[in-house]
């Protein structure tokens, strides 16, 4: 890898996003939108355990999957039109490596992740009124890193695709098992023994893990979490990188 | 044609063999292209010429045989800043614009920043400068790509049917534009399918159904065939071949 490549590209990716005002909308708004159906349902509801709004446990466990969703779609759908326009092919062909490629796209759409995550967190505990026990940082850095992976698995599955439909169908072959299995409608300890083990292998369930922490007031047991999520990013931008190749059939 | 004969081939394709989709594009190609000279590459669409191109530039596995360029194995990390390369379909980013283009591709091979401006003039979209490559015309779309290959001055450049669909004037000066990179050193390999342009070309690669049907200066293959035009030549070529 090469840094002053990598910088390029991630500029290249930002000059072409900051164009695209629509998708900049939709990844901001949408995800506050989506929050605040769930708080108007469960917003009022206590919770028959604690008394607390349902909406605490629940908004505070849903969040991260939004912007994971989104920034999977966007990352996957944006290299993959690299890949069939052509300009991958002419990126492969000069002194960019591979490693600049996806590191590029991880810098730039994590900026944006940034930018997101942190967004959606101030509006659910200001403007909704979210509730957690632990600290508002520690729920932005997890909602931030679930954004990232995300990018990362984005990247890893869109070289599994080799159009845009089948891109696009890679987000619920991936994100929705998460979805199902990672501890959201059940403990994941209450799990038939097999599916909690399928769990562990699954990056989203600690990303659960991290936000039960904290919605128990403890946020110092989260670094567990949140260094297996960066483990997990990691793994997926290098898959990202190893899958990409310079030629083709 | 001006470089010494001791000097290697700016690029020698020896046996290459190509299988796309499990049909034998390039069964045995072999050819050898000198230095600072302008080769045509020409033939119908399906003759081999975007796969050899690909060949060239390291895009595209190959079944067997081997490419070198300037001495180094076709696709290796000495060549990626010395081999430009033009996708037949205009390969740029439509979401960009003109100058955004040309300065990201002028990055990645160091080239210095007031080439952008430069490359842009040489290939007359000074006018779209800062427009958005997506809202280009075809043959201006064409010409970004060009450009965005252009800006680095490489070497060698690989430019899969960079004329079609242009009109007149813009060919001849792209044609010239080519000459002069070709007399300050640069070797073009340039595929066409229209036979007319083989007069604006050092030498002439003929291919048809991956294999060369002809390799020399449109003087030489008129001469061999006795035909009045490139033309004229491929079609006594190709004859006599699907006669044997």
């Amino acid at each position: 890898m090469n840094p002053r490549l990598t910088a390029l590209t991630a500029k290249r990716i930002l000059q072409q996003f900051r164009r695209d005002r629509r998708t900049i909308g939709l990844l901001m708004l949408v995800p506050m939108l989506l929050l605040t159906l769930l708080w108007w349902m469960f917003g009022d509801t206590p919770d028959p355990s604690t008394g607390q709004p349902l909406f605490d446990p629940l908004g505070a466990k849903i969040m991260g999957l939004f912007p994971m969703i989104l920034m999977f779609i966007i990352t996957s759908v944006s290299t993959l039109r690299e890949r069939t326009s052509g300009t991958m092919e002419r990126l492969m062909a000069s002194p960019v490596r591979r490693g600049d490629v996806v590191m590029g796209y991880a810098v730039a759409f994590g900026l944006v992740a940034v930018v997101q995550g942190t967004l959606l967190v101030l509006y659910s505990v200001y403007v909704l009124q979210l509730d957690i026990q632990g600290s508002t940082p520690a729920l932005v850095l997890i909602i931030v890193m679930d954004a990232l992976l995300g990018t990362a698995l984005g990247l890893a599955a869109s070289s599994l695709a080799r159009t845009e439909f089948q891109a696009v169908q890679m987000m619920p072959a991936v994100i929705l098992p998460q979805l199902l299995i990672a501890g959201l409608f059940m403990p994941r300890d209450a799990m038939p023994r097999a599916l909690e083990l399928i769990s562990n292998a699954l990056p989203m369930s600690y990303s659960i893990d991290a936000i039960n922490h904290l919605l128990a007031g403890d946020t110092g047991a989260i670094w567990a979490e949140v260094g297996i999520l960066a483990a997990f990013i990691v793994g997926a931008l290098l898959l990202g990188v190893l899958t990409l190749r310079r030629r083709t059939g | 044609m001006n470089a010494p004969q001791a000097e290697p081939p700016a690029i020698l394709v020896e046996h290459l063999r190509v299988v796309r989709g499990g049909k034998e594009i390039l069964p045995d190609l072999s050819l050898a292209v000198p230095r600072g000279s302008v080769v045509g590459l020409l033939g119908p669409s399906g003759a081999g010429k975007s796969t050899l191109m690909r060949a060239i530039v390291g895009a595209q596995i190959v079944a067997g045989g081997g490419v070198t360029v300037l001495g180094h194995d076709a696709g290796t990390a000495p060549l990626r800043d010395r081999v430009g390369y033009v996708t037949q379909a205009p390969s740029i980013y439509p979401d960009l614009t003109v100058r955004e283009n040309v300065a990201y591709f002028a990055g990645l091979v160091g080239a210095p920043k007031d080439q952008v401006a430069h490359t842009i003039n040489a290939v007359g979209l000074a006018d779209q400068t800062d427009q958005l490559a997506g809202t280009l015309s075809g043959g201006q779309l064409t010409r970004a790509s060009l450009a965005a290959a252009l800006v680095g001055h490489p070497e060698v450049l690989i430019l899969d049917e960079p004329t079609v669909g242009l009109d007149p004037a813009l060919r001849n000066e792209l044609w010239k534009l080519f000459r002069r990179f070709a007399d300050q050193g640069t070797t073009l390999i340039v595929s066409s399918h229209v036979m007319d342009e083989a007069v604006r070309c050092d030498r002439l690669v003929f291919l048809r159904d991956g294999h060369v049907l002809a390799d020399g200066t449109l003087e030489e293959i008129l001469a061999q065939t006795g035909a009045a035009d490139a033309e004229q030549a491929f079609l006594t070529l190709a004859s006599k071949e699907g006669a044997a």
